[in-house]
């Protein structure tokens, strides 16, 4: 994995790394430094950027909400009160409560807890699973590219939240079917992407070298290609895990994501979107306005990244 | 271009196939049971096998996947469990119902973005570049449901100037259907604005930093002449297939849409088969979904073909 083992990377993520050093025919150690200080030169930009900053810090928000929630928030956010239903905001309930009593500010809080435990889990799987297949589709090329294509393709001829929405019905809803349906299901696009960026490098000198040297086909794989073609898979990362919070929020929405009474937003919007048209906004809006605010700010964090690494 | 287009159909027709079996593979293989699933776990071993064998459960999923394929061939969707009487029989009014949902959204949506594409490639890097940029990004990456629940907020709550629900009193005006249906519209046009006006910028730039409008401008024709006649025409070409293909994602969208404003559509159908564990309507609604999605992706790879003189008139040769 480590880029200072290969004298020979010319990083897709780093593609400025030779350029800055003049002959990238250096010898191993300064250009093992070189990758380095791109590195370090692309941390910095990147704490630079400001929409990246307003990002983290949103992103960081629901972070900390999502660990210490029930430990800071007001109330507890399953504690049911008949008496005090559907109460406007005020001061004792900043945000107001939903149907059966709960604080809704509490409940925001609160539900920021699994939808971020399952979208980067999720994530990871399908960037792992996606990476793999879409290595051995780009540097076996054959039968096998094409079958797993066309599968890719079918599966890919539905949009993410039917194909999802339709495997976790089939399963029944759980923490774990929703990471490994949403990982699965984002493992084929990734796949995707990572075997075009695979297309151009296979056929790159030191692929041959390596495989002249008899070095094994998983080893070319992982070993050669893979660290050469990590800045897209970065991206993909970045941009999935903003799709994967949006899948698990419509997912919940439609009652088959986390399951009542776990405060969750998309869950909790579906329920209270009832009483939308007899007056009660606040119990669907604040939901609303957390899930627009965290997908928002995965994006901008996704954004600011790629704009780094591709320039 | 025909064998062009025959290959295309080719591979659509393949793709197809593979996704029906998917579809029947999530819908009769993975939930297990049938008939314990309709059952309840508290029916009798006999009762779920009398039922599985009405069915037709209990036959090896090749004839199964089979008699369904040929069933869907012969317009025969299935039997729903939930309504007792065939899929086919119920799902085209849902059908009707989303597709002028659909079709509304569209017409709303595909001026509107390539406008703001062509007046944000114009302006490009400016202010007004920017903030439409990144307001239409940030729009597209926001659920449907949740944008449709801050619209209600502000238009019908607020604002009061539209009905919070989508369905008109019965016998409503065609003008008053549309009104009801603008509410709806909108959170589909924020996802798809998105998407076509990045297209229509990013074509627009291109077409504006070629030489045939550098001689344009330079042989002294007025901009707006220039923007029309050598800008535009150009620039669309890629915005077309955009458009055929995020078609196929409004009808997905409407799911979410539908069940936000209880709209009787496709998605709702599916929405309530999934939660009464019907499976036929279910799998029906999400074909249908699929062969909307293949259609229009097919459509836009032909339209791009027939548009585009560089393919058209090289394969004429």
């Amino acid at each position: 994995m480590t880029a200072g083992t290969d004298p020979r990377v010319p990083p897709v993520a780093a593609g400025d790394a030779g350029g800055a050093e003049g002959s990238p025919a250096g010898a191993a150690g300064a250009l093992d430094v070189s990758v380095k200080q791109v590195r370090r030169e692309q941390l910095h930009q990147l704490v630079r950027s400001k929409p990246f900053l307003v990002g983290a810090l949103i992103l960081l928000w629901w972070i900390v909400c999502a660990i210490f929630g029930t430990s800071f928030a007001p109330y507890s956010a399953t504690a049911a009160n008949i008496v005090s239903t559907q109460l406007a905001p005020s001061a004792a309930h900043w945000f107001g409560t939903n149907d059966v009593g709960e604080d809704v500010l509490s409940r925001v809080i609160v539900g920021a807890r699994d939808i971020l435990e399952i979208a980067p889990l999720a994530t990871l799987f399908g960037t792992v699973v996606g990476t793999t297949i879409g290595l051995a589709q780009g540097y076996l090329r054959g039968a096998f590219d094409m079958i797993v294509g066309r599968i890719v393709d079918a599966a890919l001829s539905l949009p993410t939240v039917i194909v999802a929405f339709l495997f976790v019905v089939a399963v029944g809803p759980s923490t774990f079917t929703l990471i490994m349906v949403i990982g699965f299901v984002f493992s084929l696009i990734i796949a995707r992407t990572v075997r075009t960026a695979v297309l151009g490098e296979r056929d790159l000198d030191y692929i041959a070298a390596a495989r002249l040297r008899g070095e094994s086909v998983l080893h070319v794989m992982f070993v050669e290609i893979l660290p050469n073609v990590l800045g897209p898979i970065i991206v993909e990362f970045t941009v999935r895990l903003g799709y994967a919070i949006f899948t698990i929020a419509t997912l919940s929405f439609l009652g088959f994501g986390v399951q009542l009474p776990t405060p969750d937003w998309g869950a909790d919007i579906a329920v209270n979107s009832n009483y939308l048209a007899a007056g009660y906004w606040w119990e669907t809006l604040f939901p609303a306005l957390a899930i627009a605010s965290l997908v928002i700010a995965i994006n901008l964090i996704g954004d600011s990244i790629e704009a780094v690494l591709v320039q | 271009m025909a064998p062009y287009v025959l290959k295309r159909i080719g591979l659509a027709l393949i793709t197809l196939v593979l996704l029906s079996m998917i579809i029947f593979f999530a819908g009769q293989v993975l939930p297990g049971n049938a008939g314990r699933a309709i059952l309840g776990p508290f029916a009798s071993q006999q009762a779920v096998i009398t039922l599985d064998h009405k069915l037709g459960v209990d036959r090896s999923l090749i004839v199964q996947y089979w008699s369904w394929a040929i069933g869907i061939l012969h317009g025969n969707l299935g039997t729903s469990y939930q309504q007792q009487a065939p899929v086919s029989s119920f799902i085209f009014p849902y059908i009707g119902r989303s597709l002028k949902l659909a079709a509304f959204a569209f017409v709303i949506v595909v001026p509107l973005s390539i406008l703001g594409g062509v007046v944000a490639a114009l302006n490009r890097g400016n202010v007004v570049d920017r903030v439409l940029s990144t307001t239409s990004l940030s729009l597209s990456t926001v659920p449907e449901f949740v944008s449709g629940v801050v619209v209600i907020v502000v238009f019908a709550l607020g604002l009061k100037v539209l009905p919070v629900s989508a369905n008109a009193p019965p016998g409503a005006s065609f003008l008053v259907q549309l009104k009801y249906l603008i509410l709806p519209a909108i959170p589909l046009v924020f996802i798809l604005f998105g998407y076509i006006a990045r297209m229509a910028r990013a074509g627009t730039i291109e077409a504006l930093d070629s030489d045939y409008v550098r001689t344009a401008t330079l042989k002294g024709l007025p901009r707006w002449v220039v923007i029309r006649r050598h800008v535009l025409r150009n620039s669309l070409l890629p915005t077309i297939t955009v458009i055929a293909t995020q078609t196929g994602y409004l009808i997905g969208g409407l799911v979410v849409i539908e069940k936000l404003f209880v709209y009787p559509g496709i998605g709702t159908l599916i929405v309530t088969a999934a939660t009464d564990k019907d499976f036929p309507t279910l799998e029906a609604g999400v074909l249908f979904i699929g062969i909307v999605y293949l259609s229009a992706t097919l459509i836009a790879d032909i339209l791009y073909t027939m548009l585009n003189p560089r393919i058209r008139l090289g394969s004429a040769e």
